[in-house]
């Protein structure tokens, strides 16, 4: 039986790779099977399930959240997203990060610096052995 | 007796440093295997995806990404990855060290520059220095997540495809081996030229919806994927630069402790010497 190599992989985590026998995706288009030898083809996905069949005849599901699937004759490779993407919620994570360093920005004034706090106290402890050390100096 | 009472107290005080130092090298050397792990599996996906930008971009000549042509703005972006929390050397020091330098030669050229920071470290640094910080991210933890990142990058894209930036930078360290990490500061856009004059077959894929949808697509998973990248590097080299300062902190301790020790020692010889040859002066003076 022919076979097509099938690798999935989002960027966090390799999550399948092998031979199989036939690929089903819902790509934006309409859903899509793909058998070995299929025409190159890159579609975007929606989110939803990859099968696979495995030459044995059993099948196996993944749930991908949307990504980008790529044919070559004799590979499948699905990049699948780690998240539901979605204009609006990409939008107001951008917004928030923005808002983040506002608030920093903001409040650099009244909240204390720990990394400045910090380094001020190890100056003003050396300064005291310093002087401790001078004082048992003189005293000798 | 009361000998040295100072010293004691002092090898005390060097001995739970000691403690503290031996923790964090052990907590270190236990999470940057993870991380490692972390990196590797990350970087098929970005293998993946370069190859298919580098071949959209050649079949489809007529349309440029503006991800991939030069353009003209006073503004130059930075994406700065540091780490959220100190005690791992020179690490932070050094990448920022790379990065001022990238940015003044910007800046010699009348250009201004905008910064975005992931990490604590980066933000502290930048917050008050004359650029301009845009968005940050920080406190990502030992298990960093690409959602996370989402919006910190699409800022800079944000600010890239508006025409406000002329080049957006990824500054980060480079996990080499445990023992060395390197400060990077790499071009993320425009895209560097990719050597691909190479000539390929006829063929071409077929694209649901179009070229144009994929490619946008594509390019911003892309980024993503790099600074996701960049964060995993940076991640390991902060365990293994962690690891390895807190070794030698260790070991210094241990030295510390081994001279307080021989002073100590020597300490109550001389007073007991002492004491004895008082009680015998004395025995011959009666």
């Amino acid at each position: 039986m022919t076979t097509i190599k099938c690798d999935i992989v989002s960027a966090e985590d390799a999550i399948y790779s092998g031979d199989v026998t036939m690929v089903i995706a819902s790509g934006v288009a309409g859903e899509l099977g793909i058998a070995p030898r299929h025409a190159p083809l890159i579609t975007r996905l929606k989110p939803g399930q990859v099968r696979v069949h495995h030459t044995d005849g059993s099948e196996q599901e993944f749930y991908v959240s949307g990504g980008i699937l790529e044919v070559q004759p004799n590979l499948v490779s699905v990049l699948a997203d780690t998240a539901i993407r979605a204009k609006d919620i990409d939008e107001a994570a951008a917004i928030k990060a923005k808002e983040e360093a506002e608030n920093l920005l903001k409040d650099s004034n009244k909240q204390y610096d720990l990394a400045k706090v910090q380094a001020d106290l190890a100056k003003a402890v050396a300064q005291i052995q310093a002087i401790s050390r001078l004082k048992k100096k003189l005293k000798r | 007796m009361a000998v040295g009472r100072e010293i004691v107290t002092k090898i005390k005080s060097v001995q739970s440093t000691r403690k503290v130092t031996t923790a964090l090298e052990m907590v270190s050397a236990s999470k940057i295997k993870k991380a490692q792990d972390q990196m590797e599996t990350s970087r098929p996906y970005v293998r993946k995806i370069k190859e298919m930008i580098n071949h959209l971009a050649q079949a489809t000549p007529e349309y440029k990404h503006p991800f991939m042509h030069d353009q003209k703005a006073d503004r130059v972006g930075y994406i700065i990855i540091s780490t959220d929390r100190g005690l791992c050397g020179g690490l932070n020091a050094g990448l920022f060290k790379q990065t001022v330098i990238s940015m003044r030669d910007w800046e010699n050229q009348g250009k201004k520059i905008d910064v975005v920071t992931v990490g604590n470290k980066a933000t502290s640094m930048f917050k008050n220095s004359s650029v301009n910080l845009k968005a940050n991210i920080s406190s990502l933890g030992d298990n960093p997540k690409l959602t996370e990142l989402i919006g910190v990058v699409k800022v800079m894209l944000d600010a890239y495809s508006a025409g406000e930036l002329s080049h957006v930078y990824l500054a980060y360290n480079d996990f080499i081996n445990t023992m060395t990490q390197a400060p990077t500061v790499d071009q993320l856009l425009p895209l560097p030229k990719g050597d691909e004059a190479v000539a390929r077959d006829n063929w071409d894929y077929l694209y649901e919806p179009d070229a144009k949808e994929v490619l946008d697509n594509l390019m911003t998973r892309y980024i993503e994927s790099l600074v996701y990248q960049g964060v995993l590097e940076n991640l390991a080299s902060e365990h293994a630069a962690r690891m390895v300062a807190m070794k030698s902190a260790t070991d210094n301790a241990s030295d510390l402790i081994k001279d307080l020790q021989l002073v100590y020692n020597k300490a109550r010889q001389a007073a007991i010497t002492q004491e004895i040859s008082e009680i015998v002066s004395g025995a011959a003076a009666v």
